[in-house]
């Protein structure tokens, strides 16, 4: 069963490659996502089975922490891929062969690294999560593209070495205190009290470093709003809610470790000081931001430095944290496939070309907006509910620089997000862009209103077996005090 | 063992200089190749017990790192039809003295890391940091993309140092999986060089300026 969750999306991969058909190619996305979200439903209900699903002599594992970040990507696979058909005719004259083939191995390995516990196998599903999402970057063919491509992959693929080396030093560290080293999750939390200090240190900052990179975190974000801004917006969803989310489990799992070696503060301090930093790089590049799509890009860095500054705050935010990673990927969802939307209408993604959005494709337009005020915060949309969660644990918690930061910069944010999304919706579309022949239909709008619907569910009501698992997943990452 | 170990690092050594100082891109991706050949055979004197295993990943890295991925590179170079002079960003003089500083910096700092007993008098570990400054330094200071792939692997022979430290915590699987992905990583990039340079006519990655803020 384990097996197959990994296999499946990699045999689809293969059949995707095969089929030489450029239109009916992207219609198996649909099918093989489907067959992936089934999968991963019964491997999380498992009725009437207890004991946790695991192979390779415990080095896949699915834990709750794991099961979160698996059930959250796979519906978000799913319906990115609802948007691939549409999207895909559209753009009929690229060959989408290599794109489609991606996809599923980017899936493959996603599901890879949310299985892993084992660190090295970890950290090579995340590197190969880099390199088979490097070509869909490059889906357009330009030089633009092929600028964001290289950077992504260089910048990816040096960051990541660090995470290699972190992972040395975590090994290491159990040398050094005369242990049976081990890479292992579970026995590295067993062993974290007796691991040496100062190379626990050392392996969690380059851990962090090594991964951030691939979380993009300011300052190691540069490669991001290049890579978001050339790639097709169903590349730039998977990325900025999928891989982004796979590294931030990489990170969390490096915590686990110093949460059992008693070195959680140091980790902590970190975390926060990184979640606010990349908040307000994120605030400053995003006003005044003339593309929307380098806009979202920036909004990825700052909803980043979200997740870890709430693990970092710790306590009831540990939960707001693994909440708003399932709120933030969905809404980047709305966000990423209506400005791709809005760049196909307009043949342009600076607020130069492009105003007047809610007439000319109106649904996209209004998606638009929609997604921009929920991921800002506004009620009653889900990223509000995370939000404040982290808000008021921070102030509970009696750290009030942090929270006082934190809502600041989600302040500055507002605002400067606020006056590039409006620029592109509101107003009279320019009467000298001529139309480009796209308009909103229900292919390419449908799967938006479906991310938006989940962004309004889970502001307004949170499943209780979602609920139960997020607290079962915030246990793990909790400091035992 | 350290008879034998300390002279093969001061070769891996003198190969981080090589590829600072020469200015031939040929020559610099044989350096690299022969450090990874160097690096190859390591495991075998720093633990002769391991076995087959042992044996299994010594050739796997020889014939990556020595001969495919050097390979691959030359191939790449013949294909986009470049010029062959590095041409760095900072001059090959102080390129080498900025190597030699950070070599000198790895071999201070070694001694004051809390390195195990018997890990404490070897080269490995000033080998090791020296090598991945060398690899950062390549990836800063030199424009061509070719010659970035070229840091890159420096970056990862001298990550691959370290690991030997603990070869026997890491299992094979991962072992070869961590080299198939540097595999994949360098024939991704040599893909991208290809379309750069039918592009821009260039592998410089001097043209990759128009994304910015």
């Amino acid at each position: 069963m384990i097996y197959l969750l990994i296999l499946f999306p990699l045999v689809m991969a293969g059949v995707m490659f095969a089929v030489p058909s450029n239109r009916w190619r992207p219609w198996l996305l649909p099918v093989g996502a489907l067959g992936h979200l089934a999968l991963v439903a019964a491997a999380i209900y498992r009725p009437g089975n207890g004991t946790a699903l695991a192979g390779l002599d415990g080095w896949l594992l699915l834990d709750a922490l794991g099961k979160v970040v698996l059930g959250f990507l796979t519906v978000l696979f799913f319906l990115c891929s609802l948007y691939a058909p549409g999207y895909l005719a559209l753009r009929a004259d690229r060959p989408n062969r290599v794109l489609c083939a991606n996809l599923f191995a980017a899936l493959s390995m996603m599901t890879l690294v949310t299985l892993s516990h084992h660190l090295g196998l970890m950290w090579v599903a995340m590197e190969a999560t880099t390199l088979v999402s490097a070509p869909s970057i490059y889906f357009n063919h330009n030089a633009r593209s092929l600028e964001a491509t290289w950077k992504y992959l260089l910048i990816g693929s040096v960051g990541i070495a660090l995470a290699l080396l972190g992972t040395f030093f975590l090994a290491y560290a159990s040398v050094k205190s005369v242990l049976e080293s081990t890479l292992l999750l579970d026995q590295l939390i067993d062993v974290a009290p007796q691991l040496s200090p100062p190379w626990l240190h050392a392996a969690f900052v380059l851990l962090f470093i090594g991964y951030g990179t691939k979380m993009g975190l300011a300052p190691m974000h540069t490669w991001k709003p290049d890579a978001y801004g050339e790639a097709p917006g169903i590349v730039g969803t998977l990325l900025a809610g999928g891989v982004t989310s796979c590294a931030f489990l990489a990170i969390l799992r490096i915590y686990q470790i110093c949460i059992a070696g008693a070195e959680a503060d140091f980790a902590r301090e970190i975390m926060i000081f990184m979640g606010l930093l990349s908040m307000a790089v994120a605030a400053v590049f995003m006003a005044r931001q003339r593309d929307f799509k380098r806009m979202l890009a920036y909004s990825s860095v700052e909803h980043m430095g979200i997740l870890v500054l709430g693990v970092g705050i710790g306590g009831l935010a540990v939960y707001g944290a693994l909440l708003h990673l399932i709120n933030n990927g969905l809404t980047k969802g709305v966000l990423f496939l209506s400005a791709g939307n809005i760049h196909r209408a307009y043949g342009s993604k600076l607020t130069d070309n492009v105003c007047g959005a809610i007439h000319r494709v109106p649904i996209s337009g209004a998606m638009f907006l929609a997604g921009f005020l929920a991921i800002t915060g506004s009620p009653p949309f889900g990223p509000f509910v995370s939000e404040f969660t982290i808000v008021s644990a921070a102030i509970g918690s009696g750290q009030f620089l942090a929270g006082g930061l934190f809502l600041l910069l989600l302040g500055v944010v507002f605002i400067g997000m606020g006056a590039t999304v409006l620029a592109v919706v509101q107003g009279d579309p320019p009467a000298r862009t001529t139309d480009k022949g796209y308009h909103d239909t229900i292919a390419t709008c449908a799967p938006v209103l479906f991310f938006m619907a989940l962004v309004l569910l889970l502001g307004l009501y949170v499943p209780p077996p979602l609920e139960s698992l997020l607290r079962e997943a915030t246990l793990l990452i909790e400091v035992k005090r | 063992m350290t008879q034998i170990l300390d002279p093969l690092m001061i070769i891996a050594l003198a190969l981080n200089f090589v590829t600072l100082g020469v200015s031939r891109i040929r020559g610099v991706i044989n350096a690299v190749a022969l450090q990874g050949i160097l690096l190859g055979i390591l495991p075998l004197f720093v633990h002769p017990e391991i076995g087959v295993r042992g044996v299994l990943l010594v050739l796997v890295t020889i014939c990556l790192k020595g001969i495919v991925i050097p390979r691959f590179l030359f191939h790449a170079m013949r294909e986009v039809n470049i010029q062959h002079e590095v041409r760095p960003v900072v001059s090959y003089m102080s390129s080498i003295l900025l190597g030699a500083v950070g070599t000198g910096l790895a071999m201070v700092f070694s001694y004051t890391l809390p390195l195990a007993e018997e890990h404490t008098n070897l080269l490995l570990v000033p080998a090791s940091l020296s090598t991945v400054w060398t690899g950062f330094l390549m990836l800063t200071t030199r424009q061509k993309a070719i010659m970035q792939v070229l840091g890159y692997l420096l970056l990862e022979n001298g990550i691959f140092l370290f690991s030997l430290l603990l070869l026997k915590a890491m299992p094979l699987l991962v072992e070869i999986g961590v080299l198939l992905d540097l595999f994949t990583a360098v024939f991704v990039m040599g893909i991208i060089i290809h379309h750069i340079s039918r592009e821009f006519a260039s592998i410089s990655t001097e043209h990759l300026t128009e994304l910015k803020e």
